[in-house]
C-alpha cells in the first residue's frame, strides 16, 4: 500500500518550471530515493510534501488524507517528521533538551500550556529521550551544547530528534551532503539500523549514487523537475535515460 | 523543595533573604557619616528595587526566553497602575481588589496586542509593540476615551487619583484613607535605631517584596517547565520547531500575556505605594528602561533582571542625588584650582546627568560582559574557583541548565 501519494504536482517560480507533472507513490515500509542533478526540483519536491511550499496544481495525500494547506506543523503531527539539508538543530540548547522537545511534542500535541510542570529527570520523556540517544551513540554528549558538535554529530542529533517521534513516514534531504566517506559510510549503516529495527518508511533524496544504491529499495530519477523512471537500483544503475540525465555529473 | 531542583532552590532561598533583609543589607553607612548618601534602605527606593524587579522578571520572560524584545511593555505598567486606582475610586482603599484587576486588564491587553504584534518577528515586532505603547500612551495622555464617552478614564495630563466625590463604595471611616491591606497601611514604616544607624521597615516594601519572591518562584518553574523548554526553542531555531509538531505562535502569545501580567502586576503595585496613575508611566522611555535593565542584568538568565533593576534604580537615584556642593566636599582635600577642575570634569555625569553615566556603564557592560552582570559574577566565581585549585568533575550537568 501506498503511503504517499503524489498526483500530477506543477510548481513553477516566475518563468521556471521547477515541478512539472510530478507522479510518485511510496510503499509503506519501503526505502524510496529520489535522484536528480542539481537544480532537478528534488528540494521543491520534498517542501510541497511537508507545507513550506504550496503546489500550483496537483494532490499530495499522506495515509490517505491531504497535506496541502496544512501548515508544516500539522503535517508533522500526521506522522512525517523531515531532515534537512544543512542539519536544524536547536543550536543554544543541549543534546537531551533537543532530544525532549520531539518527544513533548509527540505526546502534548501543537500546543500545550504547561508552565508550571516541572521536567523531572528521569522521567517518561527523559528516559525515551536517552534511549534514542543510545541507539545513535550519542548518550556521552547528553549535556553538550547542541551547537559546538561536529557536523555529523549535528546530522546524527536532527535524525534521533525525527526518530524519537516514530513518525511513519521520515524524509531525508541529502543526509549525507557534504560529508566525508567515512561519515557517509556510517550514515549508511544508522540508516539502514533504523530501517531494520523501526520499519519506518523512508524517502531520500541524494545526490551521492553510492548511498541511494546501497539503500533504496526503489528510486525515481527527476530531471527538470519530470519524473524520468521509476524502478529498482538493479534496473536504474544501467538505465540509459539515467545516464543522460547524469551525463558529465558522474556519481561523487 | 516546592518542585525545584536544588539549584533553584538555592536561588530562592538567598533572594528571599536578600529582599527580607534589604532594611539592613541597604543602609550599611551611619546615617550622620559622609557615605550615608550612597545608603538605598529608605522604603520608596526600597519599594522600587522590587516593583521594578517584579517588572523585569517578567520581561525577561519573554525577551530573555523567546528572543522577542518588546518595546511596548510599560504599556501594561500603566494600565495595571490606572486599574488599581479605579479600583480605590470605585471600592475603597483595600489594595487587593486592585492588584487582582491590574493583572486581569493588563492580561486582556497583552492579548490583543500580542495577537496582532506576534504576526512579525524581529524588528518589526519591537516596532509594532513600540507603535501599540505610544499609541495608549497618547490615548492616556489626552483621555481620548474619556473625552469621547463624556466621562473621565485616565483624567489625561493630572493623572488618575482618588477624589473626595468618588463612590468608594466599601470604604468607612473606621477603615484608613490610604492605600492599605485589610487596614495595614502601605505607608506605614517602624524605623530600628541602632547606635548611629538607622533602619527602615516598610509595611508596603514587605508586601511588594513577598510578591517579587512569588513572581520569582513562578519565573523559576516557568524556566523549568516542557513549556519553558518550547520558549527557548522558539529563540534558537523556529524552523526546526515547527518542523518537530509544534505551533509556535500560541507559545508566544501565551508568554506575552504571561510577561504582561508581571508588568500590570507591577503597575498595580506602585498605586499601591503610591495611589496615582500617570500617563508617564507608559512612555517609550519606561519601555526601554526595562530593557536595559534587562540585557543589563543579564537576559535569560533568572536572576539577571532583577539584578539589572536593583543597578538601575540605584544608580538613578545615588548619582541623580549627587550635586556639585557634595563633589567640593569630596574633593576639598585638592588644591583650590584643581577641586574646581575636577569638580568640572564630574559635573556632567552627576544629577541631571546620571543618564549618561548609565549610559557608559551600560556600554561597558555590553562589551565587555555580553552576559551582564550575571556574566560578570559567573567570571569572579571562576577565578576564586581557579584560586582554589579545585576539581571540576560533574560541572558539566552545571553548565548546561541556563545560569541563574
Ligand atoms: N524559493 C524559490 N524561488 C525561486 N526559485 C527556486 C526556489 N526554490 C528552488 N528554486 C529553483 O527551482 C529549481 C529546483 O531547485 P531545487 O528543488 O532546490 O533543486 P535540487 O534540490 O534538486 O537541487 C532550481 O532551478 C532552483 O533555482
Ligand atoms: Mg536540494
Amino acid at each position: 500500500m501506498a503511503i504517499l501519494e503524489v498526483r500530477g504536482v506543477n510548481k513553477r517560480f516566475g518563468g521556471l518550471q521547477a515541478l512539472g507533472d510530478v507522479n510518485l507513490s511510496v510503499e509503506e515500509g519501503s526505502v524510496h530515493a529520489i535522484i536528480g542533478p542539481n537544480g532537478a526540483g528534488k528540494s521543491t519536491l520534498l517542501n510541497c510534501l511537508v507545507g513550506k511550499l504550496n503546489p500550483d496544481s496537483g494532490s499530495v495525500n499522506f495515509d490517505g488524507q491531504s497535506v496541502l494547506g496544512r501548515s508544516p506543523h500539522e503535517i508533522n503531527q500526521m506522522g512525517i517528521s523531515r531532515v534537512f539539508q544543512t542539519p536544524e538543530i536547536f543550536g543554544d540548547l543541549t543534546v537531551i533538551e533537543n532530544m525532549l522537545i520531539p518527544c513533548y511534542a509527540r505526546r502534548d500535541g501543537a500546543f500545550k500550556l504547561n508552565p508550571l510542570t516541572s521536567m523531572r529527570k528521569g522521567g517518561e520523556m527523559q528516559t525515551k529521550a536517552e534511549a534514542m540517544l543510545d541507539d545513535v551513540n550519542m548518550l556521552d554528549k547528553l549535556h553538550m551544547q547542541a551547537s559546538s558538535m561536529s557536523r555529523g554529530d549535528k546530522r546524527r542529533l536532527e535524525m534521533a530528534m525525527c526518530l524519537v517521534q516514530e513518525p511513519r513516514l521520515l524524509l531525508l534531504d541529502e543526509p549525507t551532503a557534504g560529508m566525508a566517506r567515512a561519515d557517509t559510510n556510517n550514515t549508511i549503516d544508522l540508516l539502514k539500523e533504523i530501517h531494520a529495527k523501526r520499519d519506518i518508511t523512508m524517502a531520500i533524496i541524494e545526490h551521492d549514487m553510492h548511498v541511494v544504491f546501497s539503500l533504496a529499495q526503489r528510486i525515481t530519477v527527476l530531471a527538470q523537475g519530470t519524473p524520468l523512471v521509476e524502478d529498482t537500483p538493479e534496473n536504474i544503475k544501467g538505465h540509459p535515460k539515467v545516464k543522460e540525465a547524469y551525463l558529465g555529473e558522474t556519481a561523487e | 523543595m516546592f518542585g525545584l531542583e536544588k539549584r533553584d532552590y538555592t536561588l530562592l532561598i538567598i533572594v528571599a533573604c536578600l529582599t527580607m533583609f534589604a532594611p539592613f543589607i541597604l543602609n550599611p553607612f551611619p546615617t550622620d557619616s559622609a557615605m550615608a548618601q550612597f545608603n538605598a534602605g529608605y522604603p520608596d527606593l526600597m519599594q522600587r528595587f522590587v516593583i521594578f524587579g517584579i517588572f523585569a522578571i517578567g520581561f525577561n520572560l519573554l525577551f530573555g526566553l523567546t528572543g522577542y524584545l518588546s518595546f511596548g511593555h510599560a504599556a501594561f505598567l500603566g494600565v495595571g497602575s490606572y486599574s488599581a486606582v479605579w479600583m480605590y475610586k470605585l471600592l475603597g482603599y483595600n489594595i487587593l481588589p486592585g492588584l487582582f484587576l491590574s493583572v486581569i486588564v493588563s492580561a486582556v491587553f497583552a492579548l490583543l496586542i500580542g495577537y496582532i504584534s506576534l504576526r512579525r518577528s524581529g524588528i518589526y515586532f519591537s516596532i509594532l509593540t513600540l507603535a501599540f505603547a505610544q499609541m495608549m500612551f497618547s490615548i492616556a495622555y489626552s483621555d481620548l476615551i474619556g473625552r469621547f464617552l463624556g466621562t473621565t478614564i485616565t483624567n489625561g495630563e493630572t493623572g488618575l487619583q482618588v477624589y473626595n466625590s468618588d463612590p468608594q463604595v466599601l470604604h468607612s471611616a473606621s477603615k484608613p484613607d490610604i492605600p492599605h491591606l485589610f487596614g495595614q497601611q502601605m505607608q506605614s514604616t517602624y524605623s530600628l535605631d541602632i547606635a548611629g544607624w538607622s533602619f527602615d521597615f516598610n509595611t508596603g516594601y514587605y508586601l511588594c517584596a513577598l510578591i517579587m519572591i512569588a513572581a520569582f518562584y513562578i519565573a523559576i518553574r516557568i524556566f523549568r517547565s516542557p513549556f519553558g523548554l518550547m520558549l527557548r526553542a522558539i529563540k534558537t531555531n523556529q524552523t526546526r520547531l515547527n518542523y518537530t509538531g509544534l505551533n509556535t505562535r500560541p507559545y508566544a502569545l501565551a508568554v506575552f500575556v504571561i510577561s504582561g501580567m508581571y508588568a500590570g502586576l507591577a503597575g498595580g503595585l506602585m498605586a499601591c505605594m503610591d495611589p496615582l496613575a500617570g500617563a508617564e508611566r507608559m512612555q517609550w522611555t519606561a519601555s526601554g528602561e526595562v530593557v536595559l535593565m534587562t540585557i543589563l542584568g543579564g537576559a535569560g538568565t533568572l536572576i539577571g533582571p532583577v539584578l539589572g533593576a536593583g543597578f538601575i534604580k540605584y544608580f538613578e537615584n545615588i548619582f541623580s542625588k549627587i550635586n556639585d556642593s557634595i563633589l567640593h566636599q569630596w574633593f576639598a582635600f585638592f588644591p583650590d584650582g584643581i577641586e574646581d577642575a575636577v569638580v568640572f570634569m564630574i559635573h556632567p555625569f552627576i544629577g541631571k546627568g546620571w543618564h549618561l553615566t548609565l549610559g557608559i556603564l551600560f556600554m561597558l557592560v555590553v562589551i565587555f560582559l555580553p552576559g551582564g552582570l550575571v556574566e560578570g559574577g559567573q567570571r569572579i566565581g571562576k577565578l576564586l574557583k581557579r584560586g582554589k585549585k579545585s576539581e571540576d568533575k560533574g560541572d558539566g550537568d552545571a553548565a548546561s541548565t541556563p545560569a541563574e
